[in-house]
C-alpha cells in the first residue's frame, strides 16, 4: 500500500473530547472526584480507613489536589495482603468482572470491576486507540492475551467501542496470526512489542513482507521497549508504532497512550492522577524529575486505588503537548524500579544493557542477561545473537564485536561482564513478555 | 578469478557443527572446500560449495546468519617450496592475508591454495604476474 494511503489523518471520536478540557476545568474535576474516591475508599475499604487514621488523616482532610500528599501510598504487597478481594469497595453483587495479574511470585493480584468501571476502561481504551488513529473501519487484530490478563479484552472493548471489527486472535500460533493478518486485511495490531518483533521474523521466513499490506498502526505495550524497538518495528513493517501504557491494578492498558506528536505518553488525568515521588523516600518530585510514578483513580467503583505505586519509573514532562491534548505527558517507561538487577552490589538495569548494545551495533540485537554466582560472587554474561550486519568471517572482527561490548557495557553500568556471541534464534522469543533476565544465583 | 565463500557462525558446543552441514547434505549440495576457525566460543565454518546462491539461501531459511565472501583460489605444485613460492610474492607487498586454507587435488602433483586477501584485485594482478595460476570456478567445481 503506498506511504500517502497508509498516513494518519486525525480521526476525532466523541470519547476524546475529555483529553482536550481546559486545565482549569480539568483540575477543578480532579479535586471533585477525588474527594469522592477517598470518601468511598474510607467507607469501603476497613484497609484504606486503618491506614488513613495511622496517619492521622480523614476524608474531611483532603479538599484539594494539594492535600493528596497527606493520604498513604498503596503498594502491590498490600494488594497480595488483601488477596483475594480485601480491597474491593461494593459488594460481590454490583461486581461484574475479575481478572488476576500474572504474578511471578507468590499469589497473584485480583482485581474487580462493576458495570461503571468497564465502561470507563472501555471509553479510556476507545480514547487510546483514537489517540493512534484507530477509527471505525479499521480491522483490529487483538493479539493480546484474552484471560484473566487485562490486556485482551482492554483493548477489545476499546476496539468495538469506536466501531472497528476486531479479530480476537489473542496470543500464540504465530504462523495463524500472520495469515490472518495478511488475509483479512488487518489495518491495527495490537500486541506486545516483543511479539510483534517475532512476527516480523516469522514473516519473512514464511516469504511476506509486511510492508506490503494494509497494517498501518501497532499499539504495542505491556513491557517497557525503546526507541530503538520502535525504529526497528517501523522499518521493517511500515507500520507506526505507538505506546501504550496501563496496569491492571489500575484498570488494565489505557492509562496513558501515545499520540501522534509521539513525545511522551499522555495520561488520561481525568480518571487517573499522576504524581512523580522519589522512590526510596516518598518524596512527592517537581514536575520534569525522574522518580516513581504514583496513581490515583479518580472514578473507579469496585477497587479504588489511593497513591498506588507503580513501580515504573518515569517523569510528568512539564510542557504542553503539540497535539493540543491538555493532558500530561509522561516519559516513556524504560525500566520499573524491580527490574533493578544488584550484581555485586551495583544497580544496573537491562535499559542499561540496552543502551550499551545500541551504541555498538545500532540496532538492538536479541540479548538475554544471565546470572550465576560462582566463589562467592555475582557473574553477569550478556548472550547477544549475531545479526548478519555484525557477522564476519574473520574471527578478529567478531572477537573485536565482543570486546566492544564488553567495553560499552563497562562504561555505562561500571562492572565487567562476561559477552557471549551466540547463533541466531537462540534465545527463545517469548509470545507475551520478553525474559530478559535469567536469574540463577538462588539455585548455585 | 574471485570465488564465494560462505561463512557461518556456529557456537563452539557440542551439536552445532553438524546441524548446516546436515541440511547442506539432505539438498544434495556438494563441499568442494571447506575449513572451520575455531576460538573458545565460537567458530566460524568456511565453505566453497557448488552452488552457493542455493546453499546460502537453504542456510538463511533455517535461521543462520551467513556471509559470502569473495576468495581467491590458485594452483601450485604439491611439493615442498609450492606454497612459499607464492607467499614470496607478497613480500614486501602492502597486501594482507587474512586467512588461508589449503588441500592437495591430484596427491604428489598439485594442490589448491584458498587466500582471502584484503585486496583481492590487487593480489590476482600479482599472482598472474607472478605466473602463478588462478582458478575459476568452473575448475574448482569440476575436481
Amino acid at each position: 500500500m503506498p506511504e500517502d494511503e497508509k498516513a494518519a489523518t486525525p480521526h476525532f471520536h466523541p470519547a476524546s473530547a475529555a483529553d482536550f478540557l481546559p486545565r482549569r476545568l480539568l483540575e477543578r474535576v480532579q479535586a471533585e472526584r477525588l474527594r469522592e474516591t477517598v470518601e468511598r475508599a474510607w467507607t469501603g475499604v476497613p484497609l484504606y480507613r486503618e491506614r488513613m487514621r495511622a496517619a492521622g488523616a480523614s476524608p474531611q482532610d483532603i479538599r484539594s489536589l494539594a492535600d493528596l500528599g497527606r493520604l498513604p501510598f498503596t503498594t502491590k504487597a498490600d494488594l497480595r495482603d488483601a488477596y483475594p478481594f480485601g480491597l474491593f469497595a461494593c459488594p460481590m453483587q454490583e461486581i461484574v468482572r475479575l481478572h488476576a495479574s500474572s504474578g511471578t511470585t507468590g499469589k497473584p493480584v485480583v482485581v474487580a470491576y462493576t458495570r461503571e468501571d468497564l465502561a470507563l476502561w472501555t471509553s479510556v481504551m476507545m480514547r487510546s486507540l483514537a489517540m493512534a488513529g484507530v477509527h471505525a473501519g479499521d480491522i483490529v487484530q487483538n493479539a493480546y492475551g484474552y484471560g484473566l490478563f487485562t490486556g485482551g479484552l482492554g483493548a477489545h472493548y476499546g476496539a468495538e467501542g469506536l466501531g472497528a471489527t476486531v479479530i480476537p486472535t489473542s496470543g500464540g500460533n504465530t504462523d495463524r496470526q500472520i495469515l490472518v493478518m495478511k488475509d483479512f486485511g488487518v489495518t491495527v495490531i495490537c500486541c506486545t512489542p516483543s511479539y510483534f518483533l517475532h512476527m516480523i521474523d516469522r514473516a519473512a521466513q514464511l516469504g511476506i513482507d509486511l510492508r506490503e499490506l494494509p497494517l498501518r498502526i501497532g499499539v504495542f505495550g505491556a513491557e517497557p521497549w525503546t526507541e530503538a524497538m520502535r525504529l526497528r518495528i517501523e522499518r521493517l513493517s511500515g507500520i507506526r508504532a505507538f505506546d501504550i501504557y496501563g496496569l491492571s491494578e489500575i484498570i488494565g492498558p489505557g492509562v496513558g497512550m501515545e499520540c501522534e506528536c509521539r513525545s511522551g505518553l499522555h495520561i488520561f488525568e481525568d480518571q487517573f492522577y499522576p504524581e512523580i515521588i522519589d522512590p526510596s523516600t516518598g518524596a512527592p518530585l517537581p514536575e520534569g524529575e525522574e522518580g516513581e510514578l504514583v496513581i490515583t483513580t479518580l472514578t473507579k467503583r469496585a477497587m479504588p486505588m489511593i497513591r498506588y505505586r507503580t513501580r515504573d519509573i518515569t517523569a510528568l514532562i512539564p510542557e504542553a503537548c503539540p497535539c493540543g491534548r491538555t493532558l500530561r505527558r509522561i516519559r516513556r517507561i524504560s525500566r520499573r524500579s524491580d527490574d533493578m538487577l544488584i550484581i555485586r552490589g551495583v544497580n544496573v538495569f537491562p535499559s542499561q544493557v540496552e543502551a550499551a548494545l545500541l551504541e555498538v551495533e545500532h540496532t538492538l540485537p536479541h540479548y538475554q542477561i544471565i546470572l550465576t554466582r560462582a566463589h562467592g560472587l555475582d557473574q553477569m554474561e550478556v548472550q547477544v545473537e549475531v545479526t548478519p550486519e555484525t557477522f564476519s568471517d574473520r574471527v578478529g572482527v567478531l572477537e573485536e564485536l565482543g570486546e566492544r561490548i564488553a567495553e560499552a557495557l563497562e562504561r555505562v553500568t561500571g562492572l565487567r561482564m562476561q559477552v557471549t556471541l551466540v547463533e541466531p534464534n537462540t534465545i527463545a522469543r517469548s509470545e507475551g513478555k520478553a525474559r530478559r533476565v535469567i536469574d540463577r544465583r538462588s539455585a548455585v | 578469478m574471485k570465488l564465494q565463500q560462505l561463512s557461518v557462525f556456529c557456537e563452539n558446543k557440542p551439536g552445532h557443527l553438524i546441524e548446516p552441514v546436515r541440511l547442506l547434505a539432505r539438498a544434495g549440495i556438494d563441499l568442494r572446500a571447506l575449513t572451520l576457525a575455531d576460538t573458545q566460543k565460537f567458530g566460524i565454518l568456511r565453505l566453497i560449495v557448488r552452488d552457493w546462491q542455493r546453499a546460502k539461501e537453504l542456510l538463511e531459511s533455517s535461521g543462520a546468519v551467513v556471509k559470502v565472501t569473495e576468495v581467491i583460489a590458485v594452483e601450485v605444485p604439491d611439493r615442498p617450496g609450492g606454497l612459499a613460492g607464492v607467499l614470496e610474492l607478497f613480500e614486501g607487498t602492502q597486501i594482507n592475508i587474512e586467512y588461508m586454507y589449503a588441500f592437495p587435488y591430484v596427491r604428489g602433483e598439485r594442490a589448491v591454495l584458498v587466500f582471502r586477501f584484503d585486496d583481492p584485485d590487487g593480489a590476482i594482478r600479482l599472482l598472474a604476474a607472478g605466473g602463478v595460476r588462478v582458478l575459476e570456478r568452473s575448475e574448482l567445481e569440476g575436481f
